[in-house]
This record gives C-alpha cells, structure tokens and sequence, in this order.
C-alpha cells in the first residue's frame, strides 16, 4: 500500500472514532447526569458533577420508589420473555403448515398475516384495548395472546420466507418413515430453523421490550412495564423530577446494553437476516 | 404435503390465527365500521355516515398540519438517513482497523425505545436551546430537527448494516473485473456498487419510509406535540383526537383510516417503485 492511502485510511479512521465519540455521548451525558441533583440537570446538562451538585445514587433511589422500576423490570421481562417464546412457537408452525400445504386457505392465511403488517398501530388501537377489556386479557399473562397476534405477521413472513429454501424431499423422507405432520415438524423441521428462530427472537424481542402504546392502552392502569415506568415520570408540566428522570433512563438502556454486548453477533445478523429476508 | 389431514393443519395453524383474529381481524373491521359511526364505547355506537371523515378535515386543523408534517418529516429522514447509511457502509467495507467496532458503535441506539431516546435527545437539544433562553416546545421547526436529528441517530446504524450486507454480497469477480478494466472509485460506485446494492436500498426505503409515518414514541416523549400540537404526527394526532376529549372517538378512528390507507398507499408505491430498479440477474 501506498503513503497517499495510508493518509487516507487514517483519515477515515480518525473520522469515524470522532463520529463513534459522538454517538455515544448522548448516552454518557445522560449517565453523567443522573449523579447530580435534580435542579443542576436542565440548566447546565453538559457539567461534570461538582461536589455541591454530586448526589451519589439519590436519584437512583427516588427514581425507583415514585415509578416502582423493580417492578416494571419484572414485568416487562416476563412479557417479553413469554411473548416472544410463544410468537416464534406458534408462528413457525404455521408458516412451515401454509408453505407447505398449498390451498386457498394457506394463501388467505398468508396475505392477511403479511398486509397485517402494513396496518398503523393506532387504526386499532382503541378497538383491541376494548376486545381485551371484553375477553379478560388485560393482564402480563392475557397480553401475551395479543404480542402473538400482532407480531404474527413479520414472525410468518419471515419463517416463510425460510421454510421455502428447505428442500421438501427430507420431510418426506420423513414421512415415508411413518412420522406424522407433528413428528415431521418437531424432529426433522424444527432443527433445521434454528438460526431463523434466532432471528425472529431477536426481532420480537427488539419491539416487545421497547413497545409503549400496546401495553399502556391495556394494562397500564395496573401494571408498568419500563417505558410505561419512564413516561410517567413525566407527570404534568413542571413538576417532572429532572434526576429520577436521568436515573431511569440509565436503568432502562443498562439492560439493553449488556443484552446487546452478550449476543451483538447474533443481534446484528439476526436483524439483517429478517430485513433481507422481510 | 399436499394432503395433511385437517387436524393436523388445524393444530398448526389455529393457535396462531385465533391469536391473529382476535388482536387484530377483528378489532380492525370493527375499526372501520366504528369510523361512520360516534361511540363512546363500542355498544353505544351510532351510524353518522361520513360526517367523521369531514369533521377529521374540518373542525379544525390539526389534522392536515400533522399531515403535513409527517410528510416532510418523512422526506427529510429517508433522504438522510438512507445517503448517511450508505456513506458509512462504503466506509466500513474498506477493511479498516477498528470496523467491526465502529459497526457495534453506529448500531447500537437501534436497540434502545422510542420513549427513552425522546427523553435523552430532550436533554441534549434543550442544553443546547437554553443558550438561546428558549427550549424545544418554543417552535415547531425546533421539534422537527429534533425528530430529524433523534431519527437519523436510531436508524442510520440500522440501516448501515443492512447496506454493508449489501455490498458484501457483490461478486469480487465483478470488482476485480472492473479494476482490471481500469475503473476509478467513481465509475466502480456507479456502475457496480450502486446498481448491485438496489435490493437493500428497496429494503431500506421500505423500513425508513414506513417508520417515518409511523413514528409515535419518539415524538410523545421529545416534545409530546408542543407548541400546541404543531409538532404532532399523524400518529399522535390521532392520539389525542382520541384520548384528549370525549365526543371524538368517531372522529378519531376515522382519521386512523385515513392514515392506514396512506400508509398503504405510500408503502406499495415505494416498493413497486424501489423493486422495478433492482437488477435482474
């Protein structure tokens, strides 16, 4: 390599470190934040802690007591974590049985799960609260009926999408064996998805965590999940508490890092699999 | 498998499109037929026609503005986000030092919701404003960069990764063809990388495009619509119609209507758009 793309490759290097320091700081500053008192965090958001404006872990503490953070933690890792359990279950055995089984109803099954995909959130959003009011699953577990029902669209779609590169010759080598449609998909199908089951983990999992509106329309009268938690420290205007604010958005992007930085590999592939895929 | 016995299909499939029926089919028809309609609740409902659909436009303005503005909004981020994303990925597939560091970096706010990123872009914007000695809620424009600049940092990661796969993708035999033909970093862009990267940049401008409608989280919790409403999308337009004042539920599924058929509309046509350029191997 020559000195004239040396110089450039440095150049570049140093661009994007700057630009890298430059994304994080939005997440630093907020981090920075949270160790100072309530009224020395709008004025002056870009000040290091002094030891007048230094509050150690108060914020922390104030924050968790007026939102009940523990609990909101609790719940939405029980959502999340039964939701998109059951989503990427129920999903793949559909879209393996539609792909699979030509028929007008696995096409009709189909197209109304992927145009579901197309649908804004608020076209139903008063409707489905009230269908939950009426069938009684306004609740952690009742909840996780309705992440199945929306996130069915993508999930299928995706596994869809899968499920046609698998030659069909194994699941009928399957069958000439005497498995059954269940035998079939549980033994022979089922290990075969595995890195798309990642995936379409991933992908829920990247929405349910941080999905706002569809809990707080159901259950948020009674139970908090994090984004939940953090939208009602807002409160009414001016009397939102500047440091439990901080110290919450600490507690709640904390999670998502160390998720992030013990699975990147799989999260960064997973998401471009289901993009290229969807 | 052409000929599974119905119990079997019904076991595949009815646990799934029971959950569908009842968390979405239905609540959607109910939705539109709830939209000629003025309820309080669904039983109370009663059959106005269309006068929803000319109130949405009519009894004040808030609805256009918030049409106007998700769709300059929407312009403005998809242009950026997409020509930032690409940019970045020609970068980081220059087998630089540090790549898959920078990668880990420029995606990660991607992962972070809607609610905390408004919250934490607030802080940032309103240190900068006060300077100034006025805040976000102080104009609209101020709200719009600062959904712009909020936008562009969640998804141009996002979207970056997605071009890198792209451009991965591309046959070495075409890019050493090209050299060996004598082709400049220019020509090889235009002539190779851009043409070959068509089937993520439709990928792209779908996810972009329909993000940018759809946007709710982020623009409650950065300015929640101030100054009165003129920083407010359509989807949180619809939410207030809807949650802000009783009397106006019809009014505020018929706007919901409105914005699922554009949504619709917009997303078909950028797809059949996108997809006619793509290269046909």
């Amino acid at each position: 390599m020559d000195r004239q793309h040396r110089v450039r490759d440095g150049l570049t290097s140093a661009f994007l470190a700057l630009l890298a320091a430059l994304y994080l700081a939005p997440i630093l500053i907020v981090l920075v934040n949270s160790f100072k008192g309530r009224f020395f965090i709008s004025d002056a958001p870009f000040a290091l802690p002094t030891a007048r404006t230094f509050v150690g872990l108060q914020n922390y503490l104030s924050g968790i007591a007026k939102t009940g953070f523990l609990q909101a933690f609790g719940y939405s890792l029980f959502i999340t974590v039964f939701s998109v359990a059951t989503i990427v279950l129920f999903t793949s055995m559909t879209a393996w049985c539609i792909t699979r089984v030509r028929s007008r109803t696995s096409s009709l099954f189909y197209y109304l799960l992927v145009y579901s995909m197309i649908v804004p959130f608020q076209m139903v959003m008063f409707t489905m609260s009230k269908m939950a009011n009426v069938l009684h699953l306004d609740n952690p577990v009742g909840i996780i009926v309705l992440y199945l029902g929306f996130g069915a669209g993508l999930s299928v779609f995706v596994f869809s999408g899968f499920v046609k590169s698998i030659p069909v010759e194994i699941e009928e080598a399957a069958t000439i064996d005497g498995c059954n449609p269940i035998q079939t998909f549980f033994l022979v199908v089922f290990p075969i998805l595995k890195p798309i089951y990642i995936t379409v983990a991933i992908l829920n999992t990247m929405w349910i965590w941080n999905d706002y509106l569809l809990p707080y329309l159901v259950i948020g009268s009674n139970y908090r999940t994090i984004p939940i938690a953090v939208q009602y420290l807002q409160g009414g205007y001016g009397s939102r508490d500047m440091g439990a604010m901080m110290a919450m958005l600490v507690l709640a992007i904390v999670p998502i890092i160390v998720f992030y930085f013990s699975s990147q590999k799989y999260i960064i592939e997973g998401v471009v699999a289901g993009a290229v895929k969807g | 498998m052409p000929g599974m016995p119905k119990r079997f299909y019904a076991f595949f499939t009815l646990p799934t499109m029971l959950a569908f029926t009842l968390a979405f089919l239905i609540p959607f028809l109910l939705g539109i037929y709830l939209s000629f309609t003025e309820f309080t609740t669904v039983t109370d409902s009663r059959w106005v026609g269309i006068s929803n659909y000319v109130r949405a436009f009519t009894d004040d303005r808030n609805f256009l503005n918030a049409a106007v503005f998700t769709v300059k909004f929407a312009l403005v981020s998809v242009v950026l986000i997409n020509v930032l994303a690409f940019s970045l990925a020609l970068l980081l597939t220059r087998k630089l030092r540090g790549t898959n560091l920078f990668r880990t970096v420029f995606f990660m706010p991607n992962l972070i919701g809607g609610i905390v990123l408004g919250y934490v872009w607030q802080l940032i914007i309103n240190g900068v404003l006060i300077n100034f000695g006025v805040d976000i809620t102080f104009s609209a424009s101020y709200g719009f960069w600062g959904l712009v600049v909020l936008m562009n940092w969640q998804m141009v990661g996002y979207m970056m990764v997605i071009y890198i796969a792209g451009l991965q993708a591309i046959p070495t035999e075409l890019i050493e063809a090209a050299k060996i033909d004598g082709a400049n970093a220019r020509q090889m862009l235009a002539g190779i990388k851009i043409p070959l990267v068509m089937p993520a940049f439709t990928i792209c401008t779908f996810l972009t495009v329909s993000n940018s409608f759809k946007l709710f989280d982020q623009n409650l919790s950065l300015t929640g619509g101030a100054p009165a409403r003129g920083s407010a999308m359509l989807a949180l337009d619809i939410f207030s119609t809807f949650y802000g004042r009783t009397g106006y539920e019809g009014v505020g599924q018929a706007k919901a209507v409105v914005f699922f058929l554009f949504v619709a509309l917009v997303v078909l046509l950028q797809l059949r758009y996108s997809r006619s350029r793509e290269v046909v191997n």
